[in-house]
């Protein structure tokens, strides 16, 4: 295949007990890029990840890592690639420094590199201070620090990241953001899955979203939010009554209506001559306005807008 | 200087030499586990120890054994069993690691991923010897008198050994089947409660009814129960051993195969 793609999946599907998981799913991931594949619990995300790093195969489509049929050159494959799941995959009893070792020798760096390298890593890392203590004392971000480590012992130039920042608070976070950049300096091709539409745009260099085991869209962060609107406008009206036909005037722009509370949602520029233009409208109608509030636009909004509908959270949300 | 992106590069070396060095690395982990997690080896040496004095005890006092005292047949039949129970922490292992990830990070890795397996096997075998030299010591202490050569000996370590060896295999297939921590606990009670007490472990299979004594007699732990209680006690051996043997060679030619299937099929979560 050709060599520009590090990553490529061909109309891949996959079901589980008759269960469509993966509904022909193409996409392409240039080399030394990073990809975010974007979507709700229960979209795939996992799955298309598991088909790409040799854990699981599809039922029918081609996928391809670094030209290496997945199926059919696996070993070829798990020597061009590092996974980290959703899950810390450290073994809890031994240490942050014994785990790497290992890492290293399962990776055949020899035993005295793995020793090197998980030095190196744990630098890296800022796990030094704790290399020696076992895994079960780690706090979550030090023991997904420790994972992405694991992954990273022989430098594969294909990177699998399966939401690696889910359930971390907002330091570790960041501090997450800061390795995944500094990978992408060093020309590292990067399959990252999130739920956070803020985590695709800070880090990927294209987006794809994931739904019911479809790809939707996929373009670059400013592609994407072009279709969304950048900010969200919320204009809650006063009274019931008027609120019919508050819908009315702001039909074509609405996006999205919630009666019960009231509430127009507008995508805008979220300028201020916008927000006076559209408050001048009800003003003019006579129509009470009760608040005002602006949003980014969210996952959320990029589905609806994509699909029409909410995302399936959502949706179970609402209907509990 | 970044180090985020290493400039170690894998080393070339036949395939042979990386099954054995990955086989090794993954042993040298679940070896670590067992001083690591000084727990587990406690609780797993404590129970026999219990058992062993209460059916010396409590008991024994009450079951007939014919020519050798009470103690001398009682320590074989513990013994087994303890070995029997301890092989299961490899069901622990296996379903933890699936559990945790750590299973498919090995997958994702160019190795024989497998070798997992054979790792916890490994420690199996280990800390079972730890605990029967307990467990033989505790019993020297309340009267056991045996009286076996250093050949005699050594056979038995052979029996523990190759008994352990099939008993872990079958572990590793009962974690792999298995869907939770917990449900580990209990399949593995099931499969080695019967075996060990409807065996001539606690008591002699005479005294039986029919049906049980058929089975009792019949099935590789007696087999393996028999074998050691004789050569601990200087006694003809009889065909026990071979039995004993060929079954655990039966076994394990058997577990192997299914648990490396089982293994290559898991798809977890």
């Amino acid at each position: 295949m050709t060599e520009t793609f590090a990553i490529q999946l061909c109309n891949i599907s996959k079901s589980f007990q008759g269960n469509k998981v993966l509904d022909g799913v193409n996409l392409k991931v240039k080399k030394g890029t990073i990809l975010a594949l974007l979507g709700p619990n229960g979209a795939g995300k996992t799955t298309t990840i598991r088909i790409l790093s040799t854990l699981l195969k599809a039922d029918g489509g081609e996928a391809f890592v670094n030209g290496f049929e997945v199926s059919r050159y696996s070993k070829k494959v798990r020597e061009n690639i590092g996974l980290t799941g959703q899950y810390a995959a450290v073994d809890e009893f031994l240490s942050g420094r014994e785990n790497l070792e290992m890492m290293g020798r399962l990776y055949h760096l020899g035993a005295k590199e793995s020793k090197q390298r998980a030095h190196e890593l744990l630098e890296q890392f800022s796990l030094t201070e704790a290399a020696s203590r076992s895994v079960k004392t780690y706090s979550g971000g030090m023991r997904r620090r420790l994972d992405l480590a694991a992954s990273l012992v022989a430098t594969p130039p294909v990177l699998f990241l399966d939401e690696p920042t889910t359930g971390l608070d907002p330091r570790s976070r960041l501090a997450m953001w800061d390795v995944i950049e500094k990978l992408v300096e060093a020309k590292v091709t990067i399959l990252l899955t999130t739920q956070y539409l803020e985590e695709a745009d800070q880090l990927a260099d294209e987006i794809a979203v994931l739904d019911s085991g479809k790809i939707i869209a996929q373009g670059t962060a400013n592609e994407l939010k072009a279709k969304v609107g950048k900010e969200r406008l919320e204009i809650v009206v006063h009274e019931k009554s008027s609120f019919k036909k508050a819908v009315e005037i702001l039909n074509i722009e609405a996006v999205e209506v919630d009666e019960s509370r009231r509430s127009i949602s507008i995508s805008t520029e979220g300028s201020v001559g916008e927000i006076r233009r559209l408050l001048d409208k009800m003003e003019q109608a006579g129509i009470e306005v009760e608040g005002l509030n602006l949003h980014k636009p969210t996952l959320d909004d990029v589905f609806l807008r994509l699909t029409g509908h909410k995302t399936e959270q959502e949706r179970e949300h609402i209907d509990s | 200087m970044t180090y985020i992106v290493g400039t170690i590069q894998p080393k070339k070396h036949s395939q042979v030499y990386w099954l054995f060095s990955d086989s090794w690395v993954l042993i040298q982990r679940s070896l670590k586990h067992i001083f690591k997690n000084p727990d587990q080896l406690l609780g797993l040496t404590i129970q026999p120890v219990m058992f062993m004095l209460l059916f010396r005890y409590v008991f024994g006092g009450a079951i007939s054994t014919g020519g050798t005292s009470y103690v001398n047949f009682l320590v074989a039949g513990i013994l087994v069993q303890s070995v029997a129970f301890g092989s299961l922490t490899t069901s622990l292992s296996v379903a933890t690691d699936l559990q945790k990830g750590l299973i498919d990070r090995l997958k994702s890795l160019p190795i024989a991923a497998w070798g997992v397996m054979m790792g916890h096997v490994t420690a199996d075998l280990v800390r079972n010897i730890i605990q029967a030299i307990i467990l033989i010591l505790v019993g020297l202490l309340v009267g056991f008198r045996p009286l076996a050569s250093l050949l005699d000996w050594v056979a038995i370590l052979g029996i523990v050994l190759i008994f352990t060896f099939a008993i872990s295999w079958v572990a590793a297939i009962m974690g792999l089947l298995a869907k939770s921590i917990e449900a580990v606990q209990w399949m593995g009670f099931f499969l080695v409660f019967p075996l060990t007490f409807a065996s001539a472990a606690f008591a002699p299979t005479s005294t039986m009814p029919w049906a049980l004594r058929v089975f009792a007699e019949n099935q590789p732990v007696t087999h393996v129960i028999e074998s050691i209680r004789a050569l601990m006690n200087g006694l003809p051996v009889g065909n026990h051993a071979f039995f004993a043997v060929g079954w655990c060679l039966l076994i394990t030619a058997l577990a192997i195969p299914v648990a490396t299937r089982l293994f290559r099929q898991h798809t977890g979560r």
